[in-house]
């Protein structure tokens, strides 16, 4: 359960990258999570790479298929790059679902092994939360360093008025597709870990609404700020289970469980929409 | 000397001319104001220039290399930098950020550097010199650490030149640098731009306002409907009543 917490905390950061200081949302962190699972179960499994070098190159894949998308749609205003991320999304996701000789489709792929860092084997649930916890310190570090150095300055001026911005020399497209390819890589990495972890990954583990989930944890956390998405990640991971508590049939719980989260959100946008702990709204 | 030419511009917006064979020559020897009624094709000419929007046809020049059809941020880096009419500032940071953003070339700004913080320091310690003598020039050193949007109007104004400079510009086309600044700050804005052209900067700047075109401009262009009426020195076509009557009362 906190592992998880700390995986949703990674790929929440990872949003946080752009909903926080760029100001664009994306609606595909799902699937470059999906992207650094499958990558590093396959190498791992089939050519028997190493843990580190899965997750290596889980990166690497996310962040270079993130180009694919950047470099034609973050052109277009905003709103338009949302729809071409849930596009990419919805494809990914049937990629993984279809592509049987490479990914297995519905089926999974099984027996991902557990990881080996310098030949010690991380076996235990308290060896994985150190690990774990490497990997949240990591994300945070990038996401910190970026957004205190120049480079946040040019995101955040982008964020507020992309036109000053290059009225000034900066090439706000670069700039945003660095930001995208960073912020893809830092969700593979939280894929690379949760196969590992669960040693078990099928494409439902990578839909669009995971992605929305990823959102709404920024939402509620809040954006910008440094605690908002891990307090979202650990809102949203905890509460199914909080929920279960209350003791109704399974099939009524499911249904309510998104209920509360429609009304969750909508209650966050009336009454606090920058979030729990965020720096910005969304009321651009 | 820099120069900057355009050569027989044409721009139209649903049929009517913003620009219509605009041909137009400006170099450093002086600042140069351009004037007209609104609709003139002014801040077209300006956008045009800086590659904001691109014309139907004709061509840029700046000191002889094409520069028609580059994007904004190309165009900023050869040296060309512009002020809006609507201040663009961010105005939730501070007057020091907003003149250290539009400081070139920042090592800190490409991914590396900034992750790993390579020789970042030094340059940002640079950077913040250069910005602090620019907020001298402009006479806002005190209000550094102040945010952008809790300045006056006419200091956020002189913000935005700053900003301008900051880009280490040669170039410098302002859109309406005093309009409604009150005179004790437009007094302040002319003196700036007197200093600039001092320095060699060539400056281009359109305006209502007939006095301080009168006080600041060495040359003006008058357009009307996207073509040049009139050009001379200041008091040579401010004094023509036909200038004066039909496009300037």
């Amino acid at each position: 359960m906190v592992i998880l917490v700390e995986i949703y905390t990674i790929l929440a950061v990872s949003l946080d990258l752009l909903a926080g200081q760029l100001g664009i949302l994306s609606v595909a962190q799902a699937a470059f999570y999906g992207l650094g699972a499958y990558t590093s179960a396959l190498l791992v499994t089939k050519v028997g790479a190493s843990f580190l070098m899965g997750v290596f190159a889980g990166m690497v894949v996310a962040a270079a298929m993130s180009l694919i998308v950047s470099f034609p749609s973050l052109r277009l205003h905003d709103d338009y790059f949302v729809i071409a991320t849930f596009g990419f999304q919805i494809i990914l996701f049937s990629v993984f679902n279809n592509w049987m000789s490479l990914t297995n489709g519905p089926m999974g792929i099984p027996g991902i092994p557990q990881p080996t860092i310098l030949g010690r084997v991380i076996r235990t649930h308290s060896q994985f939360l150190v690990l774990a916890s490497l990997f949240v310190a990591l994300a945070y570090f990038v996401v910190w360093r970026l957004s205190t150095s120049p480079f946040g300055r040019v995101l955040r001026a982008i964020r507020e008025d992309e036109v000053l911005a290059q009225s000034v020399g900066k090439n706000t497209l670069r700039f945003k597709v660095v930001a995208f390819a960073v912020s893809a890589a830092l969700a593979a990495s939280a894929g690379s870990l949760y196969a590992h972890y669960i040693t078990f990954i099928d494409p439902t583990s990578f839909t669009a609404m995971e992605s929305i989930l990823i959102i709404s944890m920024v939402i509620i956390g809040g954006t910008g700020g440094r605690w908002g998405p891990a307090i979202g990640a650990a809102v949203l991971v905890t509460l199914p289970e909080a929920l279960r508590f209350v003791g109704l049939p399974n099939s009524v719980a499911a249904n309510l469980r998104q209920i509360f989260y429609g009304t969750l959100l909508v209650i966050m946008m009336m009454f606090r929409p920058r979030g729990i702990a965020g720096r910005y709204g969304f009321n651009r | 000397m820099e120069t900057l030419r355009c050569e027989k511009l044409w721009k139209t917006f649903e049929g009517t001319y913003a620009l219509a064979d605009s041909t137009m020559e400006f170099s450093s020897n002086g600042v140069t104001a351009i004037m007209g009624p609104n609709g003139a094709g002014k801040t077209t000419l300006l956008n045009v220039l800086t590659g904001f929007i691109r014309p139907d046809s004709g061509r840029c020049y700046l000191n002889s290399q094409d520069i028609t059809g580059l994007p904004p941020y190309r165009i900023a880096r050869l040296g060309m930098a512009r002020t809006f009419q609507n201040l663009r500032l961010i105005q939730e940071v501070t007057v020091l950020e907003n003149v250290m953003l539009a400081r070139p070339n920042q090592r800190g700004e490409r991914l590396f550097p900034a992750l790993l913080r390579f020789g970042v320091a030094d340059d940002e310690s640079r950077n913040l010199e250069a910005a602090m003598r620019l907020l001298h020039l402009a006479r806002l050193e005190e209000k550094a650490s102040t945010n952008a949007g809790e300045l006056s109007y006419g200091q956020q104004k002189i913000l935005t030149l700053a900003c301008c400079l900051a880009t280490e510009a040669r170039v410098l086309l302002l859109d309406e640098p005093v309009a409604g600044v009150d005179p004790i700050m437009t007094a302040e804005i002319l003196r700036l731009l007197g200093r600039l052209r001092d320095m060699g900067k060539l400056v281009i700047f359109a305006e209502h306002d007939v006095a301080a075109v009168r006080q600041a401009a060495d040359l003006v262009i008058v357009m009307d409907e996207g073509k040049v009426i009139a050009e001379g020195p200041p008091a040579e076509v401010l004094g023509r009543r036909e200038i004066i009557e039909a496009y300037l009362a």
